[in-house]
Formats: structure tokens, sequence, C-alpha cells
């Protein structure tokens, strides 16, 4: 749905070259929740703002649902750009318009008639649970009424895109809470590829199907979040499931990319004869799927033969002691 | 005969006199004020938009605009007045009287407001003006739908200052034969030592003034949203 070949984007400044983006490879899927995480400074903003050509990439191609949007002449980007919502950091609501006008801006913009965008405008709110707030004024609402109603006007459009910037960076984690779960929810609902960029490995956890993770203007991984997490010294299952490095001998990393059913450990301990000791571990629910980390230490004769029992049945093993 | 008594007697001849001084000082304020806000509000937006990383970067003519928006803010209005003396003659055919003295009151006012204008649309939320050109908004959408309503409050506000800057520059229109209640203080007040029509003129200036603040303080209020 997003395809980005080759992105590079440097400033100019006066006595050097800023490389803000270095060589991004960037595919997207139709109906997948596309997480890019990074420090600030890592090129995330930049690499979005590349996507609907906010910023225009040095080289590099773009193309969203099929389309070669850095091919576009003016008036064509602008048309496509109506097909690729944006959600802000700060909301961008226009501060002199109520709610309602608000989300019926882009409409306005694509020249869509009056009778039309009242109507619209309506289920949108509808949508965002926002419904009696129509003729509030942005100011008089919390910054998670804030965001629906950005979400709210990101959709206006019926754009099969949607760019996140940050959307959640600014609001306190309950609210946090509910805006993931909306952006979840049309994700299902409407089927709505979404791009979103975050500093927050939590968002990632809770509703990306892939990510990225961004450093210095490039990607150290990408792909799908359980593949990564299901993948030997992947960063992405580190952050996730961050337990303190081990110098206990004999000490083994587990790491458990699916639930499992039987009982792995007491199996292990009786058929190969072998100790278990746990020092620590991390379970969590990532992309609808209960994955784990697990610190262990695994002592006894037959410790090599157990362990490749383990890797057989699908976990990830890595020794972790001295 | 106390003052009472003689502001009395006078009152009948004084009040026709200041009543077309009023009248003259608004008709002279009012039409400054079209001409500024005509000339000044897309003066003030380009001074915005031309700059490098607005909406349509223009070093060159942002760097003109402002030289001669500067020139117009640095001269004092009594001398301004008297500078732009022939231009006045050519486009209204007299130098005295308020026709002739809304050349120079618009001429002064212009780059006032400009200023101000550019001060209040730079306030915009860059944030803001990204979302609409992330919706596909041209740029003369974002300029009407965007930059203007969104710096409604300070605009009105930028237009208040310089109505109430009118009213003093208005005033000193009046010392080289503009016309208005500036004319009556400094001919009656000041030349005659008269100073009923001195106190008189300044009771109505401040009045003016005051009227015009209140105004623009309710309009700011029910525009503004933030």
């Amino acid at each position: 749905m997003i395809e980005a070949v080759g992105l590079r984007k440097v400033y100019p400044l006066k006595q050097r070259e800023v490389v803000a983006l270095d060589g991004v490879d960037l595919h997207v899927e139709q109906g997948e929740i596309f997480g890019v995480v990074g420090q600030s400074g890592a090129g995330k903003s930049t690499l979005l703002r590349c996507v609907n050509l906010l910023e225009r990439p040095t080289s590099g191609t773009v193309s969203v649902d099929g389309r070669e949007l850095t091919a576009l002449p003016a008036a064509g980007l602008r048309r496509a750009r109506r097909g690729i919502g944006m959600v802000h950091q700060h909301f961008a609501l226009l501060s002199s318009r109520t709610v309602a006008a608000n989300v019926a801006f882009p409409l306005e913009i694509a020249g869509v008639p009056r009778a039309r965008r009242a109507a619209r405008v309506g289920e949108l709110l509808e949508l965002v649970g926002l419904a009696d707030k129509a003729k509030a004024y942005p100011a008089q609402l919390s910054g998670g009424q804030k965001q629906r109603v950005g979400i709210a006007r990101a959709l206006a459009s019926d754009p099969k895109v949607l760019l996140s910037d940050e959307a959640t960076s600014a609001l306190d984690p309950a609210t946090t809470e509910s805006i993931l779960e909306l952006l979840r929810d049309l994700n299902h609902q409407l089927g709505l590829t979404i791009l979103l960029i975050t500093h927050e490995m939590d968002v990632i956890k809770r509703i990306c199907d892939s990510a990225a993770i961004m450093e210095n203007g490039s990607f150290r991984e990408a792909g799908k979040v359980l593949d990564l997490i299901g993948t030997p010294d992947s960063l992405l299952a580190a952050s996730l499931f961050p337990l303190p490095a081990t110098d206990v001998p004999d000490a083994v990393a587990l790491t458990y990319p699916r639930s499992f059913d039987e009982p792995l450990m007491s199996e292990l301990t009786r058929r190969f004869d072998v100790d278990v000791n746990v020092l620590g571990g991390a379970v969590e629910n990532v992309a609808g799927t209960s994955v784990g980390r697990l610190n262990v230490q695994v002592r006894g004769a037959n410790r090599g033969a157990a362990l490749r029992f383990l890797s057989d049945k699908g976990l990830l093993v890595r020794e972790a002691g001295r | 005969m106390s003052w009472t008594e003689e502001l009395a007697q006078r009152w009948p001849e004084m009040s026709e006199v200041l009543w077309y001084g009023t009248l003259d000082t608004l008709y002279m304020v009012l039409w400054a004020t079209v001409f500024s806000v005509l000339v000044g509000l897309p003066l003030g937006v380009l001074l915005v938009t031309t700059d490098r990383g607005g909406l349509t970067p223009a070093p060159l003519v942002k760097a003109v605009l402002g030289a001669v928006v500067n020139i117009g803010r640095s001269l004092p209005f009594i001398v301004l007045m008297v500078a732009v003396l022939s231009l006045t003659r050519l486009l209204i055919g007299t130098t005295l009287g308020p026709t002739a003295a809304i050349v120079p009151l618009s001429i002064g006012a212009i780059p006032f407001f400009a200023r101000l204008v550019e001060t209040a649309v730079r306030e915009v939320d860059r944030e803001v003006i990204e979302a609409a050109h992330a919706m596909g908004a041209r740029k003369l959408t974002i300029v009407g739908k965007v930059l203007l309503p969104e710096a409604l409050p300070g605009l009105v506000a930028g237009l208040i200052m310089t109505v109430v800057a009118l009213v003093s520059y208005s005033a000193m229109a009046g010392a080289i034969g503009g016309g208005g209640l500036g004319d009556i203080a400094i001919r009656e007040g000041y030349q005659r030592f008269d100073d009923y029509y001195l106190w008189a003129t300044v009771i109505l200036l401040v009045i003016i003034v005051q009227a015009a603040q209140s105004l623009g303080d309710f309009i700011i209020r029910r525009v503004s949203h933030r």
C-alpha cells in the first residue's frame, strides 16, 4: 500500500550536510498497522513527511496505493493527498472552527457540497464517539477528545492510508490506550492501512502488525512484529522484553514467539534430568499473541540435549550466562 | 460669569463646530482605515508567506516589502504628511481638508497595520498549516481558510490599534489644514487660547478612542475561541 524505495533526505546547512534519511526502503502492506520506532532525531518524522511529500526526498521514490507520488505534478499531488489521512502529535486543529467545522475542513478542500459534508461529519463524529461535541471549540476539549477530532478529520475524505505522527505522545497513559484502541478498531472495521511513528515501544507492542526500528536515518530492523520477536538477537525483542543481563553460570535466554499449551519446563526436567531455575521473565501480549522472554539457568549432564529439545519446540534459545 | 454659565452661553455655537469636527475626524479615520486594510492586510500576509520556509518563499520580495514597510514606519507622521503633499495634490487636487488628509493618513497607517498583521499571522500554528497541506489544500485556500481565520483575534486587535493611531494621526493632520478635532484643538484651543475648545476636543478624542477599543474588545471576545 505504501512503497518507498531508496529514500534519502539531506538538509544542506552552511557548514555541513545533515542526512535525515539515509536510504530507507519502506514496504507497508494493505490493511496492516506499521510502526516506526526510534529516538527523536532518528529520522522518523522526516520519513513520515516524505510519504505524503510534506518533505520532498532528496532521492528515492514514494508510491501510495499504486500511484507514484514523487512523479506527480503539484495538482495531482494535492489530489493524491486527499486519499491519505494524517494525524498530528499536537492535533493541529483549527482553533477558530467548531469540532464539526474542523472535521468538514478536508471535505471543503475537496469541494464536497455542503449537504453531503454535514451528513459525513455526523457519521465521522459518531465513529469516534464525539457526536455530542459537534458545536464545541477545540479549546473546550481534552487532549484525547482533540485527537479523536483529529482522527475523524483525517478520515473525512475516506482515505485508504492513515499517517500518524506521534499521535499519542502528548496524551496521558489512559487516553493513549483509548486512542490506540480506536486506531486498532478503524484498522479492523475500515481495512485502513496505518503507518505510525512513535518513540514508545508500547505503541508497537499494542497495535502494530509490523515494525521498524530506526536509527540515524535508516532502519536497523524491519518486518512483522512476531517474526522479529522470533529472530535471534532482535533489537525489537530486546526492547520489548528488557531483561537484565545475567552473570549466572549456564544461563540461557528463551524467547517464546507464541504461547505454548504444553508444560515445557516440567517436561524438560523430567525427560532430561536437568535442574531449571527461573532467573527472570516477561510475558506480553503482542499483536494479539502472547509472547515472552525468560532467563533460566539450566544445569545437568543432558543440558545440550535439553536445549535442543526447546529449539525443536520452536523456542529461541540463546546462551546468556558466562 | 462662572465657567458653567459661559459654557452654557457658548454651547450652541461650540456644539456645532465640535459636531462637524467630530464628523470630519471620523470620516478621515474611517476611510484611512479602509485603505489600510485593503493594502496593509495583503502586505502583512505577504511578509509572512514570502519567508524562507513560508507558503510562497521569495526572499527578494520579502526584502523589498520589508524595506518599504520600514521606511513608512520610520518617518514621524508629521514629516510623512509634509513629504507626501505633492502626491496628495496629485490625487485629490488639494492639500487642504479632511479628504486630502486621507492620503497621508493611509500611507502612514498601511505599514503600521501591515506589521501588526504580520505578527498576528506569524502566530498561526505551523502544524495546522502543515495539516492543511497534508489535506491537499491550495496555497490560496490556506491563506483564506487557515491563516486569516486563525489569526482573526490578532487581526482585530491590530485593526483597533491602527484606528487609535489614526485618531492621533488625524489630530496631527489638523495642524496642517486637515480639519477635524485636531484642527479645532490647535486653532481654537492653542492659537486663540480658548480652553473650552481645547478641553472639549480632548474629551471627544478620548471618547472616540475609548469607543473604538471597547468595540474591538467586544469583537475579539466573540471571535476568539482559544
